[in-house]
């Protein structure tokens, strides 16, 4: 019972596209409040791992449970940030925040809004629609949405890689700020090692295929940190070799997949060649 | 932000007037054609004048309105039939692989039937009341919204139906608050080309059989010889067909505020 602590625990999850196992029996857990990034070489089902904790995908073994209770597909327990901030266009930017609330609760949610807003940094936003906002604002704006439906823990997918440096360094510091506040869980996927050590408690290593998590680094660096502390030039060290980028090239999309990768979505298999609305 | 959203405003309410050179000119080149230089014999080609007179005088006893009111109320009957139909079916469609088997070949079937050849079989079936002029416009008016409404709905954004899922949508939820919203903007065109259609319908169709209507005023300008009769008729239906799309695009504005694409074209 000693994982009674863990706010998120994947037990023995796996996953397999056809006959390719992207990994198997893979454990992870994160305790309450913790930050925890997941980093490896792309395509090695960091991804995939992640979505199978929100829900987004079902593993084909193994379970997922918050809080110590069983996952069963998307849950409100689980908040998920996008790679892109994916607003929906037709909706002012209040209403979507709220659109993850309940009905009942998205009619007056007034208060939430603005307080989410002043947390994310942009008071007075409410009115606007998604296509006035620059990407760094519109990635506010979905972590906003995230974190409207109060999740135990928030799983983030690559969220700032698609913003300018300058950008992602406000929002890295905006995150932390946000965790600092409200003791947010948070499991990361990134593929930039200084991101990964600048916001975690810990760092994940996943290689391979099928993919296992091979090394864990424990940032024990007191908050708030310095981007250029010394320590940090180590770890990176160790993530680098345990990363051993300079063995056998990781798998391609293909292999994984057995398809080539959609540009517009790099998180899912191609649209079908004919039409579809692509509902489950 | 806003200031981008306060160019972007501006670029599309600038200098409306720029909108009416064209017919300006067409005007004085007219006037200069037949008033001025006399290069056409007045029953081909009356003068602006002789024209305006006639619409005044057709105004003036009630005979335009009484077209006019007809005509409208065709087109608005035929309009509202042909695109409920078209919605509910374009829904289905949209939504489901089964109903698209089912019910989309038999569409385009019907669909590539040249309009005018209903006629014929409209008049047969229905007389030469207003049943069948309606039916006409009805068919034309329902096949841009049912193609436009099918094409929204499939290219409903992947992403964004993921982002539903992620926030708990069940599959109702997903059509309703995902799905529908991101085929407004395709419905709406689809509606704007459909009225459009509704007018070429209604003309064609009291080309052939009316008492009243704006198609039989031309038909009674040709029969009579009088061509500023028909120029008056051809001016009001180009008022009409311009008037209505202006008011589906306000509509379009205020349902879908959102869209950029509405505001273009």
């Amino acid at each position: 019972m000693s994982h009674a602590s863990a706010a998120l625990r994947a037990d023995r999850v796996t996953r397999r596209f056809g006959d390719q196992v992207v990994f198997q029996e893979l454990s992870l857990e994160v305790r309450r409040s913790e930050i925890v990034s997941l980093i490896g070489p792309s395509g090695c089902g960091k991804s995939t791992l992640l979505r199978v904790i929100a829900g987004l995908e079902r593993g084909d073994a193994g379970r997922v449970e918050i809080d110590g209770r069983e996952l069963r597909g998307p849950d409100r327990a689980v908040g998920f940030m996008f790679q892109e901030p994916r607003l929906l266009p037709w909706l002012t930017v209040r209403d979507n925040i709220v659109l993850g609330l309940p009905r009942a609760g998205r009619r007056d949610a007034g208060g939430l809004v603005d307080r989410l807003l002043a947390q994310v940094q942009l008071e007075g936003a409410a009115p606007l629609w998604p296509r006035q906002l620059s990407g760094g604002m519109a990635q506010r704006v979905a972590l906003a949405r995230c974190l409207a439906i109060e999740p135990s823990v928030v799983v983030l997918d690559e969220p700032f890689s698609a913003v300018d440096a300058l950008t992602r360094m406000v929002l890295q510091d905006l995150l932390l700020a946000i965790a600092r506040r409200t003791g947010l869980t948070m499991l990361l996927v990134t593929h930039d090692l200084d991101e990964a050590l600048y916001l975690s408690d810990r760092v994940v290593v996943m290689t391979g295929r099928p993919a296992t998590l091979t090394e864990t680094v424990t940032v024990a660096l007191p908050r708030p940190r310095n981007r250029r502390a010394p320590e940090l030039a180590a770890w990176r060290g160790d993530l680098l070799e345990a990363l051993d980028l300079t063995g056998a090239a990781s798998p391609t999309w293909h292999e994984i997949h057995g398809h080539d990768l959609d540009p517009r979505y790099p998180n899912h298999p191609p649209p079908t060649p004919s039409f579809s609305s692509g509902l489950p | 932000m806003t200031g981008a959203a306060a160019s972007h405003g501006a670029r599309h309410r600038a200098r409306p007037w720029l909108g009416g050179l064209v017919p300006l000119l067409i005007v004085l080149a007219w006037f200069a054609a037949t008033s001025l230089y006399h290069r056409f014999p007045p029953h081909q080609l009356p003068s602006p004048g002789q024209v305006g007179a006639t619409a005044w005088q057709l105004a003036a006893d009630g005979e335009l309105s009484r077209h006019v009111l007809a005509s409208v109320g065709r087109v608005l009957a035929g309009f509202a039939l042909g695109a409920s139909l078209a919605l509910v079916l374009g829904t289905l469609v949209g939504l489901s692989r089964t109903a698209e088997a089912i019910i989309d070949p038999t569409l385009q079937l019907a669909r590539n039937v040249p309009s005018l050849a209903w006629v014929p079989f409209l008049l047969l079936w229905m007389g030469i009341d207003e049943a069948p002029k309606i039916t006409l416009i009805a068919i034309g008016a329902a096949f841009p919204v049912y193609l436009n409404l099918v094409a929204g709905i499939r290219q409903t954004d992947r992403a964004l139906i993921e982002v539903g899922r992620a926030y708990g949508m069940g599959r109702v939820d997903l059509v309703r608050r995902i799905v529908l919203p991101s085929a407004y903007p395709y419905l709406l065109t689809g509606l704007r080309i459909a009225i459009g259609q509704s007018w070429l319908f209604l003309v064609a169709a009291e080309l052939i059989a009316s008492t009243r209507g704006l198609g039989f005023l031309l038909i009674d300008g040709e029969n009579t010889a009088r061509p500023n009769i028909m120029l008056v008729g051809i001016l009001v239906l180009a008022v009409l067909g311009k008037l209505s799309d202006t008011a589906l695009r306000g509509l379009a504005r205020r349902v879908a505020p959102w869209s950029d694409g509405l505001e273009a074209r």
